[in-house]
């Protein structure tokens, strides 16, 4: 009879014992805040459909200090979000041959947030020009 | 090769957590500044920006329909795969209650903002 | 042992499938010499201390992929990682994570060789060439696409850096994935429609949620993630395509 008697360990709590799970587990969870902003602004969108009364109470209760400790977290979160959504690119793309060569890590990584950088402030200037 | 393989239907949840997580990552941060700061504290940008009738406006131009939904949508597929993976790895696995409150909520609100953003009008 | 001679404490995960129920840690005092590997810490205590440690090596140069051992609790060739960046402190070792414990730090990979196996890791020609045809050449960019992913020594630590394996045995996994990707871009191999209906099965590449850490601890660079990755994209035109072409590799 065989003598084998191979021993499965158990997986639980395995997010906690190395630093880059830690990081990984946090970065997942960037999608919760992913989540309630879009929350936020389809309750905004609703409250639009309502008609005037329902969207300035909306807007009103944006100037909430409450309100304001809401979105400073979700803007630290979806930042992160970012941060590490292009970090991870040169794992996820294939390869990007420029003159032969292939494209450096940090080179994606770093046009993933110059793409961000100009998409955030080509959407600021659309806002300012329709608030005038 | 290996017999009675099931081809996976991931591809779908896959390509929109994808769509949703670049969205998010290329303009998350600034629309939350704009929308949750900038214009409610009258930031940089003038109260004035998000008022009912510019909103209405915005909302009833087709662009910014595809933009107010893309955004809605989009983000929550994103979330949604997100999460119930993050489930998984935590040890609550695949079953038919964490489908239906991830994809679930995502697919409600999608519904919800097309019927609220083609009931605004054009 | 002189009255000088430096130690450190290695403290090592047993298991005795005839005896123990479940594994458990047991510390040695070894002799410390600067460079010494972990490796050569492991067999010390075979040679002085517990002939029945049990462990797996050959090479002893980060060749042959036979030492990988979980060391302080991350994936390493021991005979490539030294004790000296761990001294005075102790180092743990134990078997590689994720992977059933066949006795002390050796691990069941029959798992990993049927998946091997299973990405049919050869080359098939697109068409047959008679002698007289001559050999397959192939262009220095030819040889590019596919040479890092050719490098793998199957050792297996991108599996013990897996947390989707670890969660999932059937998940093809990193290696796997890495050598299925490497025949794929040969231009000598016409296959990879036959092995679409791997990587975009259940077991396939949609398993993966790009925690990268299998890329991380790799020691030949091969970057396992990214084969994983690009073949999620593949995956996908696959899938979405296949509608359009009547000739997709999966059904
Ligand atoms: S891909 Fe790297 S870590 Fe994985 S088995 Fe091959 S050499 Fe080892
Ligand atoms: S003994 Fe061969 S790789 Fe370590």
């Amino acid at each position: 009879m065989s003598k084998r008697r191979p021993y499965v360990r158990p997986m639980d709590g395995w997010w906690k014992k190395n630093p880059y799970f830690v990081e990984y587990m946090v970065h997942e969870g960037t999608a919760l805040f992913v989540a309630a902003y879009a929350f936020t602004l389809l309750v905004g969108l609703v409250r639009l459909g309502q008609g005037e009364a329902a969207w300035n109470g909306w807007l009103e209760a944006l100037k909430s200090p409450l309100s304001l400790a809401f979105h400073a977290v979700l803007l630290v979160a979806i930042l992160y979000h970012t941060y590490t959504w292009f970090k991870i690119m040169p794992r996820t793309l294939p390869p990007i041959i420029v003159g032969g060569k292939k494209l450096a890590p940090a080179t994606i990584t770093g046009g993933g947030l110059m793409a961000a950088l100009v998409a955030s402030l080509v959407l600021l200037g659309l806002v300012w020009r329709i608030a005038q | 090769m290996k017999s009675g393989l099931k081809r996976s239907n991931a591809p779908i949840f896959w390509a929109l957590f994808g769509g949703g997580g670049m969205l998010s990552a290329l303009v998350g941060p600034m629309l939350v500044f704009i929308t949750g700061i900038a214009i409610p504290f009258g930031l940089l940008l003038p109260e004035g920006a998000m008022s009912y009738p510019k909103m209405l406006a915005f909302a009833q131009n087709w662009l910014g329909k595809a933009f107010v939904f893309a955004v809605i949508a989009l983000f929550l597929w994103h979330a949604a795969h997100r999460i119930f993976h993050t489930l998984h790895d935590v040890g609550i696995h695949a079953g038919v209650a964490a489908r239906l409150i991830c994809y679930g909520s995502a697919f409600v609100a999608t519904l919800v903002s097309a019927y609220v953003l083609l009931g605004l009008g054009f | 042992m002189s009255e000088s001679q430096k130690t450190i404490e290695i403290e090592v995960l047993r298991y005795n499938p005839e005896t123990d129920q479940a594994p458990h840690l047991q510390v040695f005092q070894v002799p410390f010499a600067d460079d010494m590997s972990v490796l050569q810490g492991a067999q010390y205590i075979k040679d002085h201390l517990d002939g029945s440690l049990s462990f797996r090596w050959s090479c002893r140069m980060a060749i042959c992929g036979s030492c990988g051992m979980m060391v302080n609790g991350e994936p390493h060739l021991s005979c490539q990682t030294f004790l000296r960046d761990y001294y005075p402190a102790r180092v743990r070792i134990e078997a590689l994570s994720h992977f059933p414990i066949e006795r002390d730090l050796v691990i069941n990979m029959e798992g990993f060789i049927d998946k091997l196996e299973s990405i049919q890791p050869y080359i098939i020609p697109k068409e047959k060439r008679s002698l007289a045809q001559g050999e397959y050449l192939q262009t220095p960019e030819q040889l590019n696409a596919y040479e890092q992913f050719s490098s793998c020594i199957n050792c297996m630590l991108c599996y013990a850096a897996c947390p989707q394996f670890g969660l999932n045995a059937d998940f093809v996994g990193p290696a796997a994935m890495a050598l299925l990707h490497r025949y794929n871009m040969d231009s000598r191999d016409g296959a990879a429609e036959e092995r679409m209906e791997l990587v975009a099965a259940e077991e396939g590449v949609f398993n993966c949620t790009a925690v990268g850490y299998c890329s991380e601890v790799c020691p030949k660079q091969v970057d396992p993630a990214n084969a994983v990755n690009i073949n999620k994209t593949n995956a996908a035109k696959d899938y979405f395509l296949r509608f359009l072409s009547p000739k997709g590799g999966s059904k």
